[in-house]
């Protein structure tokens, strides 16, 4: 790949190719497949030992307090929350890593897409049961419109959508700040938080409380449980179907797989590119209503930002399937809850960063490293097989 | 004896070679050309920090980071390796630069911001290089970890409250390096300043520019703007830098010649981690570290790179470009207007070129977008500030969109190398 030219190099395999394990069972490669993970859960714990060992405290005492910490109802559900942006961002960006594109550009998609669906939202009085839908439509369109400017760019100027993305993602920032000043403010008396007015009631999000007392479980108090965890898994479930169960899916994957081949086969991999750029900006458009519809009804300066880029870890930890990523997704927002307490034993919370970090860096090694291995047995076993000279 | 002369058609190489002769004197003139547009603008405006010393300075001082990470960017991508990471590396640079210098004095900040840069370069030609991984994956990872790190040791280096002036999120006060001024011309006498207060039309406009550049200038800018040409020497003009650069054009080819692809290409990231650390420096050196500083100045020395075609002097000009731009919209909000007068000129010679060249569409789109600029000077007291913020920005994206199939990177740019494979 370079960064220019539009088609990455073939042979390049895209990042986090999932499911590469061949149709029939093969104990070895189960092996390895098991091998990957566990090699750097351990590189990580040993990264973030050392820098906790740095900061002057046992690594012990800190697992064994974020673990009790971590697990506690409050938390457990704080996680779930705080894992749904997340799952929504991972999302977001394995739909291009699928098809071997790199979308950096979620950050801004999602940041823009807020703005302009909290402004619409606003702006209309709707019933019930069209008000959501209407802030979600608006959202998820914003979203890939946005991303769409880097789609047309690739496609007919042979832009990198790498480089594309990340210039994108400022122009996103600048622009959502400058219409947020200057169009959508609502002026508040003595408060100089600059937001835009607040949702109706229309269209706030139900939670999801009755159900969990339903199931016998009592939040406690002051923490709920969103109900776009909903919608979470309803588009994770799609994300399924969409890239294993339809045709479109299947060209998206091979077009990741080895552009020139599914080209051969009559894939219009430039309809393709645009297609995945626009459904992962769409999907990135959501990565921002769980907060705007669920906890501050309204778009401000202080929205939360950063969660597009946590989302290209997501998506590198979950490697492209929809369980995986909801794991990653569910992993980073337990880290970043199980540390918020470390204050107090004088341990800095931003450890949870280096966590992820590391986590993130040394999966995509091991997968790697455990790729190549898989690879060469299987090229001495095909040697084997097909050269009678060689000694087994 | 016949002595007909065989007249040989003009080959690709002496287009090229006719087109680098005639490259001094195309920029020479582009120069100019600028400084009277510049002149006329700051005239016709009365914006006079559109070229005041102040403004100059201050756009030195702000491309400085912007260009060390380009040439970061530079020296990896010619080996072949992308450099998502130099935002990270930036931020490393950034916390152990403010971190030593505070403690140890501001020439081991200096040293300690290179080192912390170089160990990020040694990470991502860890994970690149020797375990393959793709590129961008890597460099991602590393600008979340580089965050993170700096933001974990701030907590502990500071959170107390123990050291004076420092905070959560942010370093004391460090000393600075000692500054050098040009004698007679911008110093004592000041020949410039007083040339410069003259506000003559191009003479003065000159004088405050030439100012801006040479008084007051600290060490550290003086050693980022030598280390221009000396990567172009380095790169261009040694057997050590066109290894490198075969390395990023064709590995097999020179695996098959005999340079040592891995070697190279570990020696050109972690230079680029090094450049990038050194530029983090250049921003906390008698100054603080505060958390979210280098506002993703990494990502535009990438773009700087490509500006600059993959060549150093164009990536230079890249860095004093977006510097500039920053140095009028935290200098003077009201110049940026100014700007816009100038962006409106500079299309009117862009139409006329295209005019020339009987490129009657474009000439006609150039001056229509340039007659739209004009009214937008016309009719605005001011632009808001959150749309300058993007204009390094604005301007990559439509240089690569107008540009890049005239772009040429490196040949083998981000593709991972298996020594014995066949990429």
């Amino acid at each position: 790949m370079s960064l220019l030219t539009a088609e990455r190099a073939e042979p390049v395999p895209p990042p986090p190719p999932a499911g590469r394990s061949g149709p029939r069972f093969d104990a070895r490669r189960l092996l390895l497949a098991v091998v990957a993970p566990l090699l750097a859960a351990v590189v990580a714990l040993a990264v973030a030992s050392i820098a906790l060992l740095v900061s002057g405290s046992n690594p012990l005492t800190v697992y064994a307090r974020m673990l009790t910490e971590g697990t506690t109802l409050r938390s457990l559900l704080i996680t779930v929350n705080n894992a749904v942006p997340l799952y929504l961002s991972g999302l977001a960006v394995a739909i291009g890593f699928r098809m071997g594109l790199f979308n950096i550009g979620v950050e801004g998609q999602y940041q823009l897409a807020a703005l302009m669906a909290a402004a619409a939202g606003a702006a209309v009085s709707l019933p019930l049961w069209l008000h959501i839908p209407f802030i979600i439509v608006v959202a998820c369109s914003v979203g890939a419109s946005w991303a769409g400017v880097a789609a047309v760019l690739k496609v007919t100027r042979g832009v990198s959508e790498v480089i594309s993305t990340i210039m994108l993602n400022v122009i996103a920032g600048g622009v959502a700040a400058y219409l947020l000043v200057t169009q959508f403010q609502e002026e508040v008396e003595g408060s100089n938080n600059t937001k835009t007015a607040p949702l109706d009631e229309t269209a706030r999000f139900p939670i999801l409380d009755p159900g969990l007392r339903m199931l016998g479980i009592e939040p406690p108090q002051g923490t709920r449980l969103g109900g776009f965890v909903i919608v979470a898994l309803v588009v994770g479930v799609g994300y399924w179907l969409l890239l294993s169960r339809s045709r479109f899916g299947f060209e998206l994957r091979a077009t990741g797989l080895s552009p020139s081949a599914a080209v051969a086969s009559g894939v219009d991999a430039k309809r393709m590119t645009i297609a995945a750029m626009l459904l992962s900006g769409a999907l990135a458009g959501l990565v921002g209503l769980p907060q705007l519809l669920g906890t501050s009804f309204a778009y401000g300066l202080d929205f939360t930002s950063g969660l597009g880029f946590t989302g290209i870890g997501v998506a590198l930890l979950g490697r492209g399937s929809p369980v995986g990523i909801g794991l990653a997704a569910l992993l980073f927002a337990f880290l970043e809850r199980s540390s918020a307490t470390l204050q107090r034993i004088d341990v800095p919370t931003e450890i949870y960063v280096i966590m992820q970090g590391s986590i993130v860096l040394s999966v995509v090694v091991a997968y790697e490293a455990v790729r190549r291995i898989g690879v060469a047995q299987a090229e001495r076993a095909v040697r084997r097989a097909t050269d009678p000279g060689v000694a087994a | 004896v016949t002595d007909t002369v065989i007249e040989r058609p003009e080959s690709n190489t002496d287009r090229r070679r006719r087109a680098l002769a005639a490259r001094p004197r195309t920029v020479a003139l582009g120069a100019i050309g600028l400084l009277v547009l510049l002149s006329l603008v700051r005239v016709i405006s009365g914006a006079e920090d559109i070229t005041s010393s102040g403004t100059a300075s201050a756009a030195l001082r702000l491309a400085v980071p912007i260009g060390l990470a380009g040439l970061g960017g530079l020296w990896a991508e010619r080996a072949g390796i992308v450099n998502i990471g130099l935002e990270g590396m930036l931020i490393l640079g950034t916390w152990f630069g403010a971190w030593a210098a505070f403690f140890y004095g501001p020439w081991i900040g200096v040293m300690a911001a290179v080192a912390a840069g170089a160990l990020g370069g040694l990470l991502h030609a860890l994970a690149t290089v020797t375990f393959g991984v793709d590129h961008v994956v890597s460099g991602v990872a590393i600008n979340l970890l580089g965050g993170g790190i700096a933001r974990y040791l701030s907590s502990i280096a500071y959170g107390d409250g123990q050291v004076p002036g420092a905070g959560q999120t942010q370093s004391p006060n460090t000393q600075p390096l000692p500054k050098v001024s040009l004698p007679v011309l911008s110093d004592g006498p000041d020949l410039l300043g007083r040339l410069e207060r003259q506000r003559w039309f191009l003479l003065s406009d000159v004088a405050g520019i030439l100012k801006g550049l040479t008084a007051g200038v600290s060490l550290l800018t003086l050693l980022a703007v030598l280390l221009v040409p000396l990567t172009w020497f380095v790169l261009w003009r040694t057997a050590f830098g066109l290894r490198l650069r075969s390395v990023g054009e064709n590995p097999v080819a020179a695996d098959s010649l005999g340079v040592a692809v891995y070697r190279m290409k570990y020696a050109a990231v972690v230079m680029s981690g090094a450049l990038a650390g050194l530029g983090g420096a250049s921003l906390v050196i008698g100054s603080i570290y505060r958390e979210g500083q280098t506002g993703g100045r990494g990502f535009i020395g990438l773009a700087a790179v490509i500006f600059g075609n993959w060549r150093p002097g164009g990536l230079a000009a890249g860095a004093g470009l977006f510097g500039y731009a920053d140095a009028i919209q935290l200098r003077a909000g009201s110049a940026v207007r100014g700007l816009l007068l100038l962006v409106a000129l500079l299309l009117v010679v862009v139409a006329i070129r295209q005019a020339l060249r009987r490129r009657i569409g474009l000439a006609v789109a150039a001056l229509l977008i340039g007659a739209a600029f004009a009214l937008w000077y016309m009719t605005v007291d001011s632009v808001p500030s959150q749309l300058v913020g993007f204009t390094p920005h604005l301007v990559t994206l439509l240089v690569l969109a107008v540009a890049s199939q005239r772009l040429r990177p490196p040949a083998a740019d981000g593709i991972p190398y298996r020594r014995g494979q066949q990429t």
